[in-house]
């Protein structure tokens, strides 16, 4: 199917060599029937143009949705002003060519469309800094993401950051792994949550007395929202960034509660009458929380009205199934929720579409768990034992296709932040 | 050393029972089945609350009988074990957690924290939220026989603090467990009477 390119790109572009008409499909040509189209990523001029043209070749792979031929594909390299050989391109297999040339204060990419011959799409990004620190890193990935929206009509996922807990404290790294780095002091801190605007996380750090829950800017500044006393874990920001929802217990059960995000006064959200509930997600309109619930007798996935009335178990148990279930995240797109499910005494990763609660199984090999949603609700981050250590993975939900994100042993319950600057 | 003296108070049970004749009842369904009923004219929950209090009064001898601190403290910090996802006292449980009560009663100033832990098996959030139920539940158990609960804090480590690390039943079960820690008012531990 050739995709639909979305009407916003011919304005965001700096200069848009086709005009946006009502009714007219635009993206690039390629073959039909699912196949994805060839991109090649031609040679980058300048002292950087190595790195990136290596990070927008990676980023375009992992957004499984172009095939990204090699390096060594022989595609002569336009001089100059000259034309890309469309002749030779459609002969390689190619159907889009990226072409990435210096200009002032950063470069110019270029969408040439092998089959229309012609240029697609073509825009100036900045790239601010010093080559291959973060914020210049940051913005090739950003540049790699339009390019995934000029091709396949779905902007990419690489200006993103992923949060994972590591050897007891909060980790950072870029979405293509690189970048790694610690934002807490080494103690015993859990479970990051990204604020919906990327630029913050909440967290919960068990201490001697109790657990609290803090909220750290991506340099590690934090400060404190609940203080240690009893149990406070599991936080989740709301859809407008103004309050998190976490788990606090004491001796009577662990609830559901909310909290201003800049700290203030509880306000319980959930009815336990006793039992443990945990890991809240909300839809992406606020109005609609999924958690983890031992109501029953044992762990289940249930959604409730974000006041905590209403619950309802989110998957109807087979006939035979007693299987524990949590850890539930709500996509971007407000479809689906991914979760985990104990099969045969390990976690694997499911997913419930909201319209006819038809559960899919994502993995099944070693264990896998904790699911995170990314902003195209398409890819999920989870620790997955498959490298035979826990790590944290990322997958394509639609191929199956894994790649490991960390290299730290024990990684686990990541978050993936929106894209970053959008 | 506990769970021997439970054993031993389980086998007394299984004795007398056995010496009714007219209903041969399994050792087995003892340990595991809640006791209800009688045999025999003999109220069988009666009989079982018999064996453990012996056993109780049993092991509250020998503590007294070594006039050593050190014993005190360990009967203090004995840790308590639980099943797969449940925070009910166990058994086993019973006979540790009855262990403390005349030291705690004994020694008025004595503050305790009791941690909650679990095994690897379940999601790590929600077992911090079990975990806590593990030590709320042994809090419970102390405070219902007369211990102020704020002598005892609570906090959960999920399964972020395994006693040992393991992947079979055997590790599990080691690591589902609240342990006990003094937190002040046992410099000079008195021996309950």
């Amino acid at each position: 199917m050739r995709p639909f390119l979305p009407l916003l790109v011919a304005f965001v572009a700096c200069s848009a060599q086709v005009q946006a008409q009502p009714g007219v499909r635009l993206g690039l040509i390629y073959g039909e029937g699912g196949a994805r189209p060839g991109i090649f990523v031609l040679p980058v001029a300048g002292p950087a143009g190595d790195s990136i043209r290596t990070i927008v070749m990676r980023d375009l792979d992992f957004g499984d949705r172009v095939t990204v031929l090699s390096k060594n594909t022989a595609l002569p390299t336009p001089v100059g002003a000259a034309a890309v050989d469309f002749r030779a391109a459609a002969r390689l297999g190619i159907n889009g060519v990226v072409q990435i040339t210096p200009a002032a204060g950063g470069v110019t990419i270029t969408l040439h469309d092998v089959a229309a011959k012609q240029v697609l799409q073509r825009a100036v990004v900045m790239l601010p800094g010093t080559p291959n620190t973060a914020a210049w890193r940051l913005a090739v990935h950003a540049a790699s993401d339009q390019c995934e929206e000029w091709i396949s009509g779905t902007r990419g996922i690489a200006a993103t950051r992923l949060a994972y807990v590591g050897d007891g404290r909060i980790w950072l790294v870029d979405s293509d792994g690189a970048n790694a780095r610690a934002i807490t002091q080494v103690g015993r801190a859990l479970s990051p949550a990204f604020r919906p605007d990327g630029q913050a996380l909440a967290y919960a750090t068990l201490e001697a007395g109790g657990s609290a829950i803090r909220v750290a800017d991506l340099r590690g500044a934090s400060r404190q929202v609940l203080e240690p006393r009893g149990l406070n874990i599991s936080p989740t920001f709301t859809p407008d960034g103004a309050s998190i929802a976490y788990a606090h217990g004491e001796d009577f059960g662990t609830d559901l509660y909310m909290v201003p995000a800049s700290g203030g006064t509880p306000r319980r959200i959930s009815i336990g009458r006793g039992t443990d509930n945990t890991s809240p997600s909300f839809s992406p309109d606020g109005r609609r929380i999924a958690f983890t619930s031992g109501r029953s007798g044992r762990p289940d996935v249930y959604i409730a009205d974000q006041d905590g009335t209403n619950a309802d178990l989110l998957a109807a148990l087979s006939s035979s199934s007693q299987a524990y279930r949590s850890s539930p995240d709500w996509s971007p797109d407000g479809r689906v929720v991914a979760f985990q499910s104990q099969l045969g005494g390990r976690f694997q990763v499911m997913v419930i579409s909201l319209r006819d609660r038809v559960v899919t199984q994502l993995t099944n090999e070693a264990a896998n768990e904790d699911p995170a949603w990314a902003p195209d609700s398409r890819h999920l981050v989870v620790s997955s034992t498959r490298s035979g250590v826990r790590q944290v993975w990322v997958l394509d939900t639609e191929t199956g296709r894994a790649r490991q994100v960390t290299n730290t042993p024990g990684a686990r319950l990541a978050a993936w932040s929106s894209r970053i600057g959008s | 050393m506990r769970r021997e003296l439970v054993l031993a108070g389980l086998v007394a049970v299984s004795f007398s029972l056995g010496a009714c004749r007219r209903k041969q009842v399994p050792v087995a369904a003892v340990t595991t089945a809640p006791v209800t009923g009688s045999v025999a004219g003999v109220d069988r929950s009666q009989l079982v609350r018999d064996s453990i209090e012996r056993a109780r009064a049993d092991s509250m001898a020998r503590l007294a009988s070594s006039s050593d601190a050190v014993n005190l403290r360990t009967a203090l910090e004995a840790g308590v074990r639980f099943d797969y996802d449940a925070a009910d006292i166990t058994d086993d449980g019973r006979a540790v957690l009855d262990a403390k009560l005349p030291i705690l009663r004994a020694n008025q100033t004595v503050r305790i924290r009791i941690s909650g832990h679990t095994d690897s098996r379940g999601s790590d959030e929600y077992n911090l939220a079990l975990g806590l139920r593990r030590a709320a539940s042994a809090r419970k158990y102390l405070s219902d026989r007369g211990i102020a609960v704020g002598r005892i804090d609570v906090v959960s480590f999920g399964e972020e603090r395994p006693a040992v690390s393991g992947d079979d039943e055997g590790s599990f079960s080691q690591n589902r467990r609240a342990e006990f820690e003094i937190l002040s008012g046992a410099d000079a531990l008195r021996i309950p009477r």
